[in-house]
């Protein structure tokens, strides 16, 4: 009896397979037919892909930790996406997120991406750089999803697009403050990845040339934990860093850890993501963060217009995708008014970071130039860094 | 006092009784912890039910989940028919994954028909090794397998992120510590939407169900479980049956590796097992060690999983409280288990005839 009850149930359950799949490719079929109605009433004219009425609208969101964490990485973005809710008035069953996803797990990626797709999402934000790969295979595998990968240095130029910025004009203007705090002459930076991921080297590259504007002397240590998101690992290097003797901590890793380390120090911290003086009051000097509502707003505005056009975005201060939080009470005397004038003239386009004309020397005696969209090549760390 | 003493038999009537209740009794105590939490219990319930099944893909994604689940599970319920406690799962599927992973990195240029056999045998082989070792170790030398398996889960974990950080490191990552994608050649074909490897896992529950049932070797491993002295005493070469047993159960635990990397990540990382070889040891003993219950058992597991991923999103409930539902339900289904073999008695003072038969 219970023999047959399973072998009934196995039947049953390849028959519902074939059954699911016979209908699924109607539905697949129906869609573009569907949609491809309002293209032809709206008539955008540049969009690749149909606008999505706001009110069927549904947004997928993966993150490699928690938002709930309050401070960091996957906080700041989930900021972005709140703020684009908000702004554009949607409904909280409307956004999907797909939390603790590691991104070392494979298996996790692309099940959390699938999912976003089987529950309707129209467009997909993946915001760390592990998922860049799975990200760009399923977007191969589902052409009328829209994804968009935060920080990476891939995309197809139609459904699958990355988004970044100019971080590194924060970058630059946060170390003029460690420059002018600094007395040992020591600043240290907690790096996620070494010298052969572009997006730190050159965020190093610029902290350290602010720091050089303002402190010919000081040098800029470096300590890499290898992963994204390591809270121990982060708060470690900072405290090896301390021990060394820098008094001042900078980073670019996920957790507000290595500014926590340098509150308990009572050294002073250049938090990263979101203002870190909510975590170390006692020690941050100013924060280098993203608003990433203004590039989460602009693309699900793209989808719901149908004015998607496959193209890559790269903020900056200008657009308020890039911040500087305001310097806090610890800073150096005059270190708030030596920012503002720098920030000025980046606003104005007076001057900015990597313009891919100035010579830089590096730290093995050599000159490069850089342009702020290709600092994903850049390799060489600025004379005035060490690695530690 | 309050003993526990082995009941009576019970008869298939009264242990469905009893596993009914438990499920219940699960759900009630699940839904007090969402009810607790602010959420309604039965639209939770209602969105496992319909997240796993309500549509074609989320089937699809459904059966994707049980895939290795269920033949992993297969893999450890040959080890535990012969009572020999292969916690090791895990560790044999990631060396099944990564020895199938070297030839889909190194030799997708190999056509279809002679790549995709290598890595199935890659796979079979690279599972059945890591079997092998603490089987030799056991007949050898008596060693603890419990332990021996476990640890061995660990070396195989942190075998692959060596290779990701070092030698099989992707060169166009930028620094990042991954192995590259296969290249598609070297990826497992869908059939009805799913990756193949369904077919392959209800082809190895046919496969053990005769294996244990019908042929001379698998009855040799029931009688090696049973009592090793019976099996000597028989004449059977007990050393030989644990030695081959346990390969084949790594070898299939491979299997499962062999298919997740080729068919569903299509890479091979540090989550490639993820903790299915120990899920598996719970569906194989739910089933009871059989291999039809078995596919049921993991379709009801992939069923929950695929439903509480809905709910996390839907709900906003974190990943944890997900698993926390998970936790309570195993914990009463498997609780009940224990009602249907033992009971509690009260001692009376004067010692009463008890279980006399």
């Amino acid at each position: 009896m219970k023999r047959f009850l399973s072998a009934v149930l196995a039947g049953m359950m390849a028959l519902s397979l074939m059954a699911g799949c016979s209908s699924g490719g109607d539905e697949t079929t129906n869609e573009p037919a569907d949609t491809g109605d309002t293209t032809t009433t709206e008539s955008t004219s540049e969009g690749l892909f149909p606008a999505v009425p706001k009110e069927e609208l549904k947004v997928g969101v993966i993150h490699i930790t928690d938002p709930a964490e309050g401070t960091g990485y996957t906080y700041t973005h989930d900021l972005g996406i709140q703020g684009m809710q908000k702004e554009l008035g949607l409904d909280d069953s409307q956004i999907v997120r797909k939390n603790n996803v590691s991104d070392t797990d494979a298996t996790a990626i692309r099940t959390a991406l699938e999912e976003c797709v089987e529950e309707g999402c129209q467009v997909i934000f993946a915001t760390s750089w592990g998922y860049m790969d799975y990200v760009e295979e399923i977007a191969e595998e589902y052409p009328d999803v829209l994804f968009a990968h935060g920080t990476g240095n891939k995309s197809n130029g139609s459904n699958f697009i990355n988004y970044f910025g100019k971080i590194n004009q924060a970058r630059y203007l946060s170390g003029i403050a460690a420059g002018m705090k600094t007395e040992s002459n020591m600043i240290g930076y907690v790096a996620a990845q070494n010298n052969e991921n572009g997006e730190v080297t050159s965020g190093i590259d610029a902290f350290a040339m602010g720091v050089e504007s303002v402190n010919p002397d000081a040098k800029v240590y470096v300590k890499v934990t290898g992963a994204w998101f390591d809270p121990e690992g982060e708060g470690q290097a900072a405290k090896a860093l301390i021990d060394m003797g820098c008094d001042v901590i900078a980073q670019h890793c996920d957790t507000a850890n290595p500014a926590t380390e340098a509150e308990n120090a009572g050294v002073y911290a250049v938090g990263y993501n979101s203002d870190m003086a909510e975590k170390a009051p006692g020690a941050t000097l100013t924060s280098v963060m993203w608003d990433w509502s203004v590039f989460y707003t602009k693309a699900v505005e793209d989808v719901i217009n149908g004015t998607w056009t496959g193209e890559n975005y790269f903020g900056s201060m200008q657009d308020g995708l890039v911040q500087l939080a305001p310097c806090s009470d610890l800073c150096a005397e005059g270190t708030a008014e030596k920012i503002q004038e720098v920030k000025d003239q980046i606003l104005s386009g007076e001057w900015d970071i990597f313009d891919g004309k100035t010579e830089y020397e590096d730290n093995q005696g050599q000159t490069h130039t850089l342009k702020a969209e290709e600092y994903g090549t850049c390799n060489w760390y600025y004379k005035n860094v060490e690695v530690a | 006092m309050i003993r526990v003493i082995k009941t009576k038999e019970k008869s298939k009537k009264q242990q469905m009784m009893l596993r009914f209740a438990a499920f219940v009794l699960a759900l009630c105590a699940g839904g007090l912890f969402l009810l607790i939490l602010g959420n309604n219990p039965f639209a939770i319930y209602g969105t496992i039910i319909s997240g796993a099944f309500r549509s074609e893909m989320a089937v699809q994604a459904t059966v994707k989940i049980m895939i290795p689940l269920l033949i992993t599970a297969l893999g450890v319920t040959l080890a535990f028919k012969m009572r020999f406690w292969n916690i090791g799962g895990e560790g044999q599927l990631i060396m099944g994954g990564m020895f199938a992973s070297y030839f889909a990195l190194f030799h997708a240029d190999w056509p279809g028909f002679v790549l995709f056999p290598v890595m199935f045998l890659a796979g079979i082989l690279g599972g059945g090794i890591w079997a092998l070792i603490p089987a030799f170790f056991k007949v050898r030398f008596g060693t603890n397998e419990t332990l021996f398996t476990l640890m061995l889960n660990y070396i195989a974990l942190y075998l692959v992120s060596w290779l990701q950080e070092g030698p099989w490191r992707d060169p166009g990552a930028n620094g990042f510590p991954k192995i590259a994608s296969f290249d598609k050649s070297a990826v497992l074909p869908k059939l009805f939407g799913v990756q193949i490897g369904w077919v392959i896992a209800l082809v190895l529950v046919a496969i053990l169900f005769v294996y244990l049932r019908y042929t001379k070797q698998g009855y040799e491993i029931s009688v090696v479980g049973e009592s090793r002295a019976t099996a000597n005493y028989a004449g059977m070469n007990v050393q030989k049956i644990i030695l081959r047993t346990m390969f084949l159960s790594g070898a299939v635990a491979g299997i499962a590796g062999m298919v997740q990397v080729s068919g569903s990540d299509r890479t091979l990382s540090t989550g490639v097992a993820g903790g299915v070889g120990f899920t598996a040891i719970i569906v194989a003993w739910l089933a009871r060690l059989n291999p039809i219950s078995s596919m049921i058992i993991a379709f009801l597991f992939a069923v929950l999983e695929k439903g509480s991923s809905v709910v996390q999103s839907q709900y906003n409930l974190s990943t944890d409280c997900a698993d926390v539902l998970q936790g309570i339900i195993l914990f009463f289904v498997l609780g009940c288990e224990f009602f249907i073999r033992y009971k509690f008695v009260r001692d009376k003072k004067q010692a009463a005839p008890e279980g006399g038969k």
